[in-house]
């Protein structure tokens, strides 16, 4: 187990004031000016030597993220914003860090605003978390008391940071969508180029950054990039909070070590799956986008981001969804896709239709009313939607289907059988459907 | 996607007006955005309407597109897209259960069915005393809670049936139920207690600071330097606060 020394988000259970005085006992605050002092090139050089990679679901390389800024501010302003939509399925961390840690998040964007030369934040969260936006507001109202942040502060950088919110809309958590919501416009993501680093929010150069990645920028800064990196493995380092939900006995976030192989983290912290490890179906290990994995996979699968990209599934945002054998895993699925047809902005023909589409037969799926060739052709329409659309929502929704397919298709060729013995007519084709 | 529209004419208010306090509160939301990007601040003022009369509705739209200096299409369009936005009258309280796979997975349904127990058997219908109205909802971000429900601000997590009939009763007779888990829990830490931050040390300067890795337990109780650095308030800049 990790041992607590190395855990950076240590009132993580809020057992512990959430609140300025609180946050300074547990190290938040310090040195901040001494921090900034050291130059932006040096901070990023930090940051890159510490291999952090974003929180957010992507896990891109955030020193990299931050050198895309343009080198010199000319006539318009930078922007930092900080991505606090937590939206997907399965994930609830960086609501706990805005609510029980949040000294560590304005922090954390003080510093990684004066990086990208930046004088403003804003930090997008989500509608429905109405007490954790009054948490965060409450701290920065305290920052801006204790002048460790504003116009004229201690720690010689310029900086507002506002907080923001959404209203319900999942696509918001895309960094495109965010930065229209914060316009003011329906959330649909922008085509790329040009990146936000270029023409972000207002056209302005912005960098979007998930609540977790920024949050644990001043630790790092303070501990070192080598502190940091000594944690996990070679290009998967640090610490990162797992969510842990569904079939398990004691469901829990913690945070742990990158790289824990999945069943440690299960068994360690979450006290076991439901009935014993043998009594595992399936994880989904990175959110609800991400594809999920057979007990078989499961058994030695490390939690990082690499080692689920070798098992065709991916870290995303770390939030581990688990099955034990009483789930109907086609209903499951079938929920999730309900999930993916919802929450579509519904600019892009494939994703709009698509998503509906596979719910549609998913649903039938479930009931056994259809045809071994619906399988394929399910399959089929992942891949129609896969690499055709505007955002990666296209790929959150066809991944899981396809990882559903790839460890669950005797399942669902039961379920037809089964529908067949039942009912003696012929099965009709769902393609026009 | 979902099709929301706004309800019909015949139930529309014939006015809306925000009230004195909210009006002001609009306004500070103005002075977050950078001046002529005043139109970002629609999410805010639609919500503060909303908490305001209960529902989004057409005057409030065209109210707000006027204070913002934007068309009333891109109002409506804002208003129809995000759906925490009402866009038809809820009961005084709404009740949000979420039913997505991770919620599901641990007896969402149980939720459900109390609420078809004892609101109504509908979803989105007021129930006959005008207390509540009822709604599915996608994942809230609470998952390793679950299952749970939104009712007005709060989370009321880690459910079952009993525990939700409980709670819808407590605030038919005009009480408070206590949000957050209902197990015992305190927040998100593994049942029966957290295993991890145990360490007292955390919570007596931490760990972070280089002068504090090897030093006496003493030396570690003693504020950081930055801890007793305490500099006068100052004037909050306009729009810190929301
Ligand atoms: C459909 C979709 C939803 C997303 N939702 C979130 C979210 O809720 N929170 C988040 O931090 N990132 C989310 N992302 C990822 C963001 O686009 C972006 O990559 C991230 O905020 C970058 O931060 P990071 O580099 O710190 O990870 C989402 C991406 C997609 C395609
Ligand atoms: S992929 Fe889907 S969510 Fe993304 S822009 Fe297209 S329609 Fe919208
Ligand atoms: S699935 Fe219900 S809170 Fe996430």
């Amino acid at each position: 187990m990790l041992p607590d020394r190395d855990r950076i988000f240590t009132n993580l259970y809020g057992f512990h004031s959430p609140w300025l005085e609180g946050a300074r006992k547990r190290g938040a605050w310090d040195g901040t000016k001494q921090i900034l002092e050291r130059g932006v090139d040096a901070i990023i050089a930090e940051v890159k030597k510490s291999a952090l990679r974003g929180r957010g679901g992507a896990g891109f390389p955030t020193g990299l993220k931050w050198s895309f800024m343009p080198k010199e501010v000319k006539e318009r302003p930078h922007y930092l914003v900080v991505n606090a939509d937590e939206s997907e399925p399965g994930t609830c961390k960086d609501r706990d860090i805005m609510r029980h840690d949040p000294h560590l998040l304005i922090e954390g964007c003080l510093i990684a605003a004066f990086a990208m030369r930046a004088h403003a934040c804003y930090i997008y969260i989500r509608g429905e978390f109405i007490r954790e936006r009054e948490a965060l507001q409450r701290a920065v109202d305290e920052a801006y008391e204790a002048r460790l942040i504003g116009k004229d502060n201690i720690n010689g950088w310029p900086f507002d940071c506002y907080v923001v919110h959404g209203a319900g809309a999942y696509i918001c958590g895309e960094e495109t969508a965010l930065l229209e919501s914060l316009e003011g416009k329906k959330g649909q993501p922008r085509l790329k180029p040009p990146f936000p680093a270029n023409a972000g929010v207002y056209g302005c150069p912005t960098t979007v950054n998930n609540v977790e990645t920024i949050a644990m920028v001043p630790d790092i800064m303070r501990r070192g990039a080598d502190w940091f990196a000594s944690i996990g493995q070679p290009n998967n380092t640090g610490t990162k909070v797992f969510c842990i939900s569904g079939h398990v006995n004691k469901p829990c976030n913690v945070e742990e070590a990158m790289s824990i192989p999945l069943r440690e983290l299960i068994d360690t912290h979450a006290g076991g799956v439901r009935g014993g490890w043998d009594n595992l179906l399936g994880v989904i290990p990175g959110g609800s986008s991400m594809p999920v994995l057979s007990k078989e996979i499961a058994d030695n699968i490390l939690m990082d981001f690499d080692s689920l990209v070798k098992a065709k599934s991916g870290l995303g945002t770390a939030a581990v969804i688990v099955m034990d054998k009483s789930t109907d895993i086609i209903k499951a699925f079938q929920r999730l896709a309900y999930f993916y047809k919802h929450e579509s902005c519904g600019q892009c023909t494939p994703c709009r239709e698509g998503c509906g589409w596979m719910w549609r037969v998913i649903t039938r799926l479930g009931r056994g009313d259809a045809t071994m060739a619906d399988i394929d052709l399910l399959q089929e329409v992942t891949k129609q939607i896969e690499g055709h659309t505007i955002c990666a929502f296209g790929e959150g929704a066809s991944w899981p289907v396809q990882g559903f397919l790839r460890h669950f298709r005797p399942e669902i060729e039961k379920r037809i059988r089964d529908y067949g013995a039942r009912h003696s007519a012929p099965m009709q084709p769902l393609a026009a459907e | 996607m979902s099709f929301r529209r706004l309800a019909p004419a015949d139930e529309q208010p014939a006015r809306f007006a925000f009230s004195e306090g909210n009006r002001k509160l609009v306004d500070r939301w103005i002075a977050k955005y950078p001046p002529g990007r005043q139109r970002s601040a629609v999410i805010a003022a639609l919500w503060i309407g909303q908490e305001q009369e209960g529902w989004v509705t057409q005057r409030m739209i065209e109210e707000v597109a006027r204070i913002l200096d934007m068309p009333v299409m891109r109002v409506l369009e804002v208003a129809t897209f995000y759906t925490m936005f009402n866009l038809v009258p809820v009961g005084e309280h709404l009740v949000q259960v979420c039913t997505t796979t991770p919620c599901w997975l641990r007896g969402s349904d149980e939720v459900v069915a109390a609420c078809r127990k004892h609101i109504e058997p509908r979803p989105n219908v007021v129930s006959a005393d005008g207390k509540f109205s009822w709604t599915e909802v996608e994942c809230l971000g609470a998952c390793v809670n679950a299952p749970m429900m939104q009712i007005g601000k709060d989370y009321y997590e880690d459910l079952d049936g009993a525990a939700t009939e409980r709670i819808l009763e407590a605030l038919r007779r005009g009480e408070t139920p206590n949000p957050g888990p209902q197990d015992g829990r305190h927040s998100s830490e593994p049942a029966g207690g957290a295993l991890t931050l145990t360490d007292p040390k955390l919570y007596e300067g931490g760990y972070s600071h280089p002068a504090n890795s090897g030093v006496s337990d003493d030396d570690a109780k003693r504020p950081t330097a930055a801890g007793s650095e305490r500099a006068a308030p100052v004037q909050k800049p306009p729009g810190a606060a929301s």
